[in-house]
């Protein structure tokens, strides 16, 4: 029972690593009906800044700030370079190409993700780094019988926060009504004033912003970093939104808690090895009975 | 010239019975009775969100009935898949046409003789004289279909290149190159303008004739159902309301009611939905 | 079409003939020229132009997203490799063996999905491929030899019984030759394919499913079809990879090589086959041309690939469609009112 109960918890902190990148995915395809492949990119390289933030600011920041404020720097400044990064991205590398279509923006989004990747690897060079663990709580907490760290606690209190800040903006507020009117039918939300630059603007800032942090959160949670690692973080986090219903914001987070649980469980019950196969034939046999995914809605094509 | 043929005198090309069609909690279509004879012209008229478009939709196997039967040539074909109930002889075209638009003129009307063709993966590679004899059939026939609808000089433009009027009747002549028993027609004289409405009677008129098609279609425009049908019947809210030749049709309080509401004044012309 | 020549049609072969001869002819003779170094990179264009043109089937002729492809080409080249090093059968024999393994993978797993709208289907493609590369690596039944896959694949030969040996392929010259021999009868029957019923309803397919199935074409089978055929033709250049290689492992078979295969279909041009050899062409001499730049070749790839998409959005090559597919069989009354 111990034992389920903390893979559970270890599920459900890297699934909420894959909800919160997968709601990038989610949010930049239900605006534009892209599917942003560079954007796992984006969450390596906000890793990479928070990285050398603490480790080039590592005197000055503990002696100003603290060790948490020091971590509290560390993503805050990686989450808003990396949002410009993806302001500057959509306006380069997407605008241009939007018009002529879904698959010509395909190819533009790889070309960017192997730029960015490859930036990186310029930048930082080609060899793992590590996070430097004096920034890195190493308490352990326990919750009944449960042993789990200081640091799971951190990031799972963060990444629910984090969620259910979005959630809210989304589903409650006007500019999130803005939002999912653009991703259910960008041509009738324009005509109706909604300003689709404005929204377009949004997810290009927020889906990195949260991509950066998570990025940070894993390099503290897995302590070393590489260029490539934004490719496999990246597909396990499309395929947690399609889990949940591509374009659908709750579903891409419970799609990404799900998938990280799933992952965990299969690793400790079935095999290690085999987790990312029974992780995709998972998601295949849900596809077969739900074809639009857990939360997604059916989508009669009107003939 | 046209002779009014009357409904009832041949035998039912298309029946349905009981055909109902429910979407969430919205019944669509229910209920309804529908008598398609041989070699007429039968138009369903009704107020917009009556259910037309949804009937086509069932009977040409895109959507699969709650309840009722769909009998064409006296066998059932409920439920069955689109490219079956094609090669059985039902043809179709769109409310909102849908061509293939980055495919040649030639091409689109091509696609309606897939169905009578055969040829497998090896004989297409290899070009068989099988495979050649059959792809000479399509082109021939449709090229015949191309000229018939008057638009043998665009058949190497791409569909999407052409004008409205065109593409409506180059989406007729896709569906009549598969050889129909039935064409069932979804608005066809929506977006053309009056001349090209003309032609468009005429040709259905003369199709009619020459032709060994019956014609079922959805119309707003009740110069053309006046003009062309032999029998037409009313649908509103789902269900059939009435049916009867044209001029009885025309003046059924039920049916003006129908489209204008209860407030009897201007007569239905136009479109009048 | 075998009918009379019309003299415009004429004019029309000899231009091509104008184009095809000297390419053709720049073939041949290419290998003869250069080192080895460079006949392996025409080599390696030549499996990047068969994985193109296998991909091409499903992506460009019927516009399914399958970002899975390396999965299928995976297929070919293990299958090859286990029963060529383990029962010792000839790889030339292996060709079809390979090609149906792939074809019937394909087959089974996509069977139950086909009808899964674009990018679900996508993801479906996506997982299948990571699957494979996971299953390779696992080494399941100790067959595919885990990350280090499997080595010791033989040449190509061919021996008559009776009079032995007559053909080892085992120089990189008859590699070229082998694999460009492949690509060109692929091309021949992939063009055949595209003038016939089954290529007109794959791009029917792509262009409006809806209005394909009320026009009478069974889009489940045909985009079945086009799964099948395309696993079958990654999995000949799977071979043909395998045993020029003589080792096969799981990491020539990750996600990114089905993005490349994906980018040489666009780059060239959905649907169009001089199109895919420009785009396999792109991708695979592009980084050699770049080599002299190092570390920073990558970034210019990556920049290049959005710029084409910016300027030639439809593909460096895109397919033409129009007059030259058909000759009327209504001769007159065509040329009166053209």
């Amino acid at each position: 029972m111990q034992v389920i109960l903390e893979q559970l918890i270890n599920g459900l902190t890297i699934g909420s690593f894959y909800a919160l990148i997968a709601l990038g995915y989610s949010m930049v395809y239900g605006v534009l009906k892209l599917i942003n492949f560079a954007h796992g990119d984006l969450f390596t390289f906000g890793s990479y800044l928070g990285y050398t933030v603490l480790v080039f600011g590592a005197a000055f920041l503990t002696a100003h700030f603290g060790l948490w404020g020091a971590f509290v720097v560390a993503t805050g400044v990686a989450a808003l370079s990396i949002a410009c990064v993806g302001v500057v991205m959509e306006r380069i590398a997407y605008r241009p190409v939007y018009r002529a279509g879904r698959l010509p923006a395909v190819v533009s989004a790889l070309g960017a993700s192997i730029f960015l990747q490859n930036a990186i690897m310029v930048i930082w060079g080609p060899r793992f780094q590590a996070y430097p663990s004096e920034f890195i709580p190493d308490a352990k907490v326990m919750l009944g019988d449960i042993r789990i760290s200081l640091l799971q606690v951190i990031i799972l209190a963060m990444s629910f926060l984090l969620m259910g800040l979005l959630y809210f903006i989304v589903q409650k507020t006007t500019f999130g009504a803005a939002i999912r009117a653009t991703a259910h039918d960008r041509k009738t939300a324009s005509l109706m004033g909604i300003n689709i630059n404005k929204v377009i603007f949004f997810v290009f800032t927020l889906g990195p912003a949260l991509g950066a942090l998570t990025g940070v959160m894993v390099g503290m949670y897995y302590r070393q970093i590489s260029f490539t690692m934004g490719w496999n973080y990246g597909l396990k986090a499309f395929t947690a939104s399609v889990l949940g219903g591509i374009g659908n914001i709750p579903g891409a987070m419970v799609g990404g808690l799900i998938l990280g649980v799933l992952e965990m469980l299969g690793a400790a019950y079935i095999s290690a090895a085999w987790k990312d196969v029974f992780v995709f034939v998972i998601l295949i046999l849900v596809l077969i009975f739900r074809p639009t995914g857990i939360l997604g809605e059916k989508t009669a094509e009107k003939v | 010239m046209h002779r009014r043929r009357p409904h009832c005198t041949h035998d039912a090309v298309l029946e349905t019975v009981g055909l109902t069609k429910i979407f969430g909690g919205l019944t669509a279509v229910n209920a309804v009775d529908l008598k398609v004879h041989k070699g007429e012209i039968l138009s369903l008229i009704g107020p917009n969100g009556a259910g037309k478009t949804t009937v086509f939709n069932v009977v040409t196997g895109i959507y699969r009935p709650e309840q009722g039967r769909v009998l064409f040539k006296g066998r059932d074909i409920t439920g069955r898949k689109p490219h079956r109930i094609v090669s059985r002889g039902i043809a179709r075209t769109f409310q909102n046409i849908r061509l293939f638009p980055d495919m040649t003129c030639l091409e689109n009307v091509m696609a309606g003789q897939h169905c009578r063709g055969k040829a497998g993966l090896f004989t297409s590679v290899f070009k068989t004289p099988g495979q050649r004899r059959e792809e000479r059939r399509i082109l021939e026939i449709s090229e015949r279909r191309l000229q018939q609808v008057n638009l043998w000089r665009v058949r190497d433009e791409l569909a999407k290149n052409i004008a409205y009027g065109s593409q409506r009747m180059l989406e007729i002549a896709r569906a009549l190159a598969s050889g129909p028993d039935l064409l069932v027609l979804d608005e066809p004289s929506s977006g053309l303008n009056p001349r090209e409405t003309e032609d468009l009677m005429a040709f259905l008129k003369a199709l009619i004739e020459d032709d060994d098609v019956t014609i079922l279609l959805i119309e707003h425009d009740m110069n053309v159902v006046m003009g062309i049908s032999d029998w037409v019947v009313v649908l509103d809210g789902g269900r059939k309301i009435a049916e009867g030749r044209p001029e009885d049709i025309y003046a059924n309080q039920e049916v003006i009611e129908a489209y204008l509401g209860k407030d009897d004044g201007e007569e239905g012309h136009g479109s009048a939905a | 079409m075998e009918q009379v020549i019309s003299p415009e049609k004429k004019g029309l072969r000899n231009s091509r003939l104008f184009i095809l001869v000297p390419v053709i002819a720049a073939f041949m003779v290419y290998p003869f020229l250069v080192s080895d170094y460079f006949i392996d990179i025409a080599f390696f264009f030549g499996i990047y132009a068969l994985l193109g043109l296998s991909l091409n089937i499903v992506l460009g002729e019927v516009g399914l997203f399958d970002l899975g492809h390396a999965g299928f080409y995976a297929i070919g080249a293990y299958t090859t490799a286990i029963l060529n090093t383990k029962f010792g059968i000839p790889i030339l024999v292996l060709i079809p063996v390979a090609a149906l393994a792939a074809a019937l993978f394909a087959y089974v797993v996509f069977s139950p999905v086909i009808h899964l709208q674009g990018d679900y289907l996508l993801i479906v493609t996506l997982g299948m491929g990571e699957i494979i590369r996971q299953a390779l690596i696992n080494n399941p039944f100790d067959l595919t030899g885990g990350p280090n896959g499997v080595f010791g694949i033989d040449f190509p030969r061919i021996a008559l019984p009776g009079i032995g040996e007559i053909f080892v392929c085992d120089s990189s010259i008859k590699y070229y030759f082998l694999i460009w021999a492949i690509v060109g009868l692929t091309i021949i029957g992939l063009k055949s394919l595209q003038n016939s019923r089954i290529g007109r309803a794959w791009n029917y397919i792509r262009e409006d499913e809806v209005a394909a199935n009320a026009t009478g074409i069974d889009s489940r089978h045909y985009k079945l079809l086009a799964f099948v055929l395309g696993a079958g033709l990654a999995g000949v250049a799977g071979n043909v990879y395998a045993c020029k290689l003589m080792v096969v492992s799981p990491e020539s078979f990750t996600f990114w090589e089905s993005c490349l295969m994906f980018c040489i279909v666009l780059i060239g041009g959905m649907g169009s086959i001089p199109g895919v050899l420009i785009g396999a062409a792109f991708i695979s001499l592009f980084p050699e041309i770049f080599r002299p730049f190092a570390m920073y070749r990558m970034l210019i790839f990556g920049s290049a690939m959005i710029l084409m998409m910016m300027f030639r959005p439809g593909g460096a090559w895109p397919r033409k469609r129009g007059a030259v597919e058909f000759r009327s069989l209504l001769e007159d009354s065509g040329r009166s009112d053209a």
